[in-house]
């Protein structure tokens, strides 16, 4: 038989609900073939919430597990064997917390914390960029993840502790040459952090060995799969030269990839799987650039959160891929190649170029903290959506070839995604006051107060952190020392400073708009003006940018929220601004809760503006909504934002008719 | 007087948050129609007694950190028991008239608060950095609060605006900005009342900063600048939260510093000159000249300013001229 290289680590993102369910899933994944484990936790862990806090409503048990204690942990990791596994966490603002907790669930087991092995995202750039799940400024940021990383280079040395994540700068509107550079500042920023700690050169070495990255895979294959090998190249090139790493192996690229969820479509969504495929492709064809372990979504993700059915379907395809075709029999399938070659280094030279840019800014943390990447991808990411809605871009089922017949797989809909049990919020809720009642309440004070100390005196956060989880300490207690040291950081949104995309949409559409707003505006005695929010803990913000962007380019004035604003504030700033009406964008499935409850609190401060939510709402979802109070649902089949902004306008028409009828 | 129009001023008097809002809503109208009732509710807030504000300017270049040290400010005034209205201000698109407004964003108040108000306005393609309607927005919020603080954007010529609604006025910088030495040695700029260094955790560079302001202002003192010896020169860390106080200590004194009568030519100065703006977007430069030109224009807005007018109402009794 023909020798066959060894497959990359296939996994499932996955996590819901209760420890108990996820562990459940985790192991009748590993029973079907999976051979690594990649935990989501929900928002409230993400974000450093306890599940009774009022950020956390509809959020807990949502887009992962909540983790609020070593109870948790322990629950989580049922019967399974800590020493055998590969875990990876996609834990960042709270990496050091969750990797503490899951050592000092080792240690109670009598595992040794050095034969632990897993991953730890740790990577806050993108955070600010894009996925929203930070808490600290930059600074502190960085000083935390890179406490994490000299622990566990010290002391886990099995542990990859950072994984670079340009996942969600793809999401967010990056180009390949953009993925490319901010992928690569960041990871320079952490390794030149690291290496202000005073590690020696194997110390450092080993830590850039360590490093690996996450990356997505858009449609566009064949420039995904150049851009993995220019990636493999570059990192070459700045571990050897900026950071002295002598041996190739620890300069090697290693990364994990998620495909690309952002161009699944909400229209015959069974197409997705043949795009995931397509997009599998091109982190696994190239022997020398070849992904280390790959997670694909489900077919359905623009609907909702998937079933298990749903990933299983995902998981076979890497199976196929693997075992059935003679893929990892060839070598290097594009060596030599020119067209390949030529790309690449057109790739590279592009990148570098960005990189540079940022560099030359103060480098990556400077360049979040100044608004100049996140200016970048929302532009990027205009441009990218005006194409869609001109029809230059084509989207197979959204802007071309939309006519189909019935899927059977959507004929019940509302049965074709998981809907989270409402009664999990209230169990955990009522789980964490029973382990707050059970603990040592003088233990779990005394660790706290031993942590407040610990990063005054600029000690490393890991020790006093896994001692706090032996305690019983709780992720909000946790996360509340640092809020409380440090404040709560906002991200520079990158809106304000956007500049105008001239061409997206339909330069005749965009001036009939603006008339139509003047009027409004002549009417109402002052320009229309529109509140544009993300309640809850979802991070996801970048729809919520270009809805925002694209109103004040038509000719409203926009007040623009951000991510994570409460119930209260969103009614508080609707009420001062004196708005004509209020935009919600949530995209983590917690707007049954949130929704109608923003509504109410709306009316009861006298804000009669229409209310408009937009996100992943399943049509049942959107009908109840509709009969709460809600003037409009849009999900993500509304792509085109003039006929967004036109239908908003004559919402606003009707609103104003109707306010002088009743006059 | 419209008797529904002094309850409301009665409500805005008592800090209550949504008759707040609706007396914005209300002086924001650009209808030339409701030029009258916007005069009508200022002279009503005025009669019903409410706070008497101090209100201060910030103002300052894109990035130098306004609205965070503004949120620094407020919280700080809040921990010393004065209530606090905030007004941000930023540019409309000049070609869609839209606008972002992203301030209270970063702002990050409690919103139970019933002693903060924060309300964003666009400059609506007027030219000053400033809304056609500052004055009355800020006159309503200085009815409803101990302190107004209004955020607007600019150096040089444009911030000059804001002085007319304001009685302090506070020009942000930050560490290693030349320009506004510059802009201050060419007499381009108004001297501001306090100077803030922001971002003084970039401790050396902020220290020189703010010695080549002091020395810049030394200079201008020589030369016999009357304004230039009162300037404080401060290091904030909108971040790290220094300097706040020293910040609010500096804005009361040179309230203080004013006293009762500099307070009030201040303010009618600020009336006039805002009136005559209103008057000229009106009638333009024409109006002017029917009215006999610039000089006589500004003599009679202050005969009408001097009966105690808020700057609409000046800017209407001056279009009443043109008709007679």
């Amino acid at each position: 038989m023909t020798k066959r290289e060894r497959p990359w680590i296939m996994r499932t993102y996955a996590g819901h609900s209760t420890a108990e369910k996820s562990n459940a899933l985790f192991r009748t994944n590993l029973g079907k073939g999976q051979t690594g484990l990649s935990v989501a936790f929900d928002l409230p862990t993400q974000t450093g919430y306890d599940p009774d806090h009022p950020l956390a409503r509809g959020e807990v048990g949502k887009v992962g597990v909540p983790v609020a204690h070593l109870g948790d942990m322990r629950a989580l990791f049922d019967a399974l064997p800590l020493e055998k596994m590969n875990t990876s966490m996609t834990i960042n603002a709270t990496a050091p917390w969750l990797l503490a907790l899951y050592v000092a669930l080792a240690e109670e087991r009598g595992v040794d914390p050095a034969s632990l092995a897993g991953t730890t995202q740790n990577d806050l750039v993108k955070e600010y960029l894009s996925r929203g799940t930070y808490i600290l400024p930059p600074a502190q940021s960085l000083r935390l993840t890179t406490d994490l990383i000299v622990h566990t280079v010290k002391s886990i040395p099995r542990w990859n502790p950072i994984n670079i994540c340009s996942y969600h700068l793809q999401e967010a509107g990056a180009t390949p040459a953009q993925e490319l550079a901010y992928a690569l500042v960041t990871a320079i920023a952490v390794l030149d952090a690291v290496r202000a700690r005073g590690l020696t050169q194997p110390e450092l070495d080993e830590v850039v060995g360590r490093m690996s990255f996450f990356v997505n895979a858009g449609i566009r294959f064949v420039d995904e799969l150049c851009k993995m090998r220019a990636f493999v190249a570059l990192w070459d090139r700045i571990t050897r030269e900026r950071y002295g790493v002598a041996d190739a192996e620890h300069r090697r690229f290693r990364y994990g990839v998620q495909v690309n969820s952002l161009g699944l479509t909400e229209q015959q969504p069974e197409n997705n799987i043949l795009r995931i495929v397509l997009e599998m492709l091109s982190v696994t064809l190239s022997k020398d650039a070849r992904a280390r372990a790959v997670q694909l979504p489900a077919w359905n993700e623009a609907l909702g959160l998937p079933r298990p059915w749903d990933q299983q379907w995902s998981l076979r395809a890497q199976q196929i891929l693997a075992y059935e075709t003679d893929l990892l029999e060839h070598g290097d399938l594009f060596e030599g190649s020119v067209v390949v070659g030529a790309r690449v280094a057109a790739l590279e030279a592009e990148a570098w170029r960005e990189v540079e840019a940022v560099l030359a800014r103060g480098g990556a943390i400077e360049a979040v903290e100044s608004g100049y990447i996140k200016q970048r991808l929302v532009e990027s990411n205009a441009a990218r959506l005006g194409a869609i809605e001109r029809g230059e871009q084509i989207v197979v089922g959204l802007n071309a070839f939309r006519e189909s017949e019935p899927s059977p797989l959507t004929r019940d809909l509302d049965g074709a995604i998981l809907v989270v049990d409402p009664g999990v919020e209230r169990e955990r809720v009522e789980a964490l006051a029973a382990w707050r009642a059970a603990r040592d309440e003088r233990a779990a004070q005394a660790a706290l107060a031993a942590l407040r100390e610990a990063l005054r005196a600029g000690e490393n956060v890991m020790p006093p952190s896994i001692a706090a989880a032996h305690a019983g300490v709780t992720t909000g207690e946790w996360a509340g020392v640092l809020r409380e040291l440090w404040g709560e950081y906002r991200a520079p949104t990158g809106v304000a400073g956007a500049r105008v995309s001239g061409d997206a949409g339909q330069p005749g559409e965009r001036a009939r708009l603006r008339a139509e707003l003047d009027r409004l505006a002549q009417r109402l005695g002052r320009r229309p003006k529109f509140l544009v929010g993300k309640p809850g803990l979802d991070g996801h913000s970048n729809g919520a940018e270009q809805i925002a962007i694209k109103a004040r380019d038509v000719g409203f004035e926009v007040v623009y929220e951000g991510i994570r604003v409460t119930p209260a504030q969103l009614v508080t700033s609707a009420l001062e601004e004196g708005v004509h009406l209020v935009g919600l964008s949530i995209l983590s499935g917690s707007h049954r809760q949130i929704v109608p409850e923003i509504v109410a609190a709306l009316r009861a401060a006298g804000v009669e503006a229409p209310v408009i939510v937009g996100g992943i709402i399943p049509p049942a979802d959107a009908a109840s909504l509709l009969a709460q109070g809600v003037a409009r649902v849009y999900t993500p089949k509304d792509f085109a934002l003039d006929a967004i902004m036109a239908d908003l306008v004559a919402l606003l028409t009707a609103h104003a008719d109707a306010a002088d009828a009743g006059a | 007087m419209d008797g529904s129009l002094a309850a409301l001023a009665a409500h805005v008097a008592a800090g209550e948050k949504r008759a707040v809002a609706r007396a914005l809503d209300h002086v924001e109208d650009r209808r030339p129609a409701s030029r009258a009732r916007i005069a009508a509710l200022l002279s009503a807030l005025a009669a019903a007694g409410g706070h008497d504000a101090h209100r201060v300017g910030i103002t300052g270049p894109p990035g130098v950190g306004k609205s965070t040290l503004v949120a620094a400010l407020a919280r700080v005034l809040r921990a010393r028991g004065r209530t606090v209205g905030v007004l941000a201000v930023d540019p409309t698109s000049v070609r869609s008239g839209g606008a972002l407004l992203g301030d209270r964003a970063r702002m990050g108040f409690d919103p139970g608060d019933d002693g903060l108000f924060v309300r964003s306005a666009a400059t609506g393609g007027d030219a000053g950095g400033l809304t056609f309607a500052a004055h009355a927005l800020v006159a309503v919020l200085a009815a409803a609060y101990d302190v107004v603080l209004v955020e607007t954007t600019g150096v040089g010529q444009t911030e000059t605006d804001v002085e007319r609604v304001v009685d302090t006025v506070a020009l942000v910088v930050q560490p290693g900005s030349g320009d506004t030495l510059q802009f201050l040695k060419a007499g381009v700029m108004e001297i501001p009342d306090v100077f803030v260094v922001n971002k003084a955790d970039e401790v050396a560079l902020a220290e020189r900063a703010a010695a080549d302001l002091r020395s810049a202002l030394g200079t201008l003192r020589g030369a016999g600048v009357a304004a230039a010896h009162e300037v404080a020169v401060l290091r904030t860390s909108a971040r790290d939260r220094t300097g706040i106080d020293a910040l609010a200590d500096a804005l009361d004194a040179h309230r203080a510093a004013l006293g009762p009568e500099g307070l009030a030519a201040r303010r009618f100065d600020g009336t006039v000159a805002s009136a005559l703006a209103l008057f000229a977007r009106r009638h333009g430069e024409v109006g002017v000249e029917r009215l006999g030109g610039e000089g006589p224009a500004r003599a009679l807005a202050e005969a009408e300013a001097r009966r105690g007018l808020p700057d609409v109402a000046v800017a209407v009794a001056l279009g009443a001229w043109l008709e007679a």
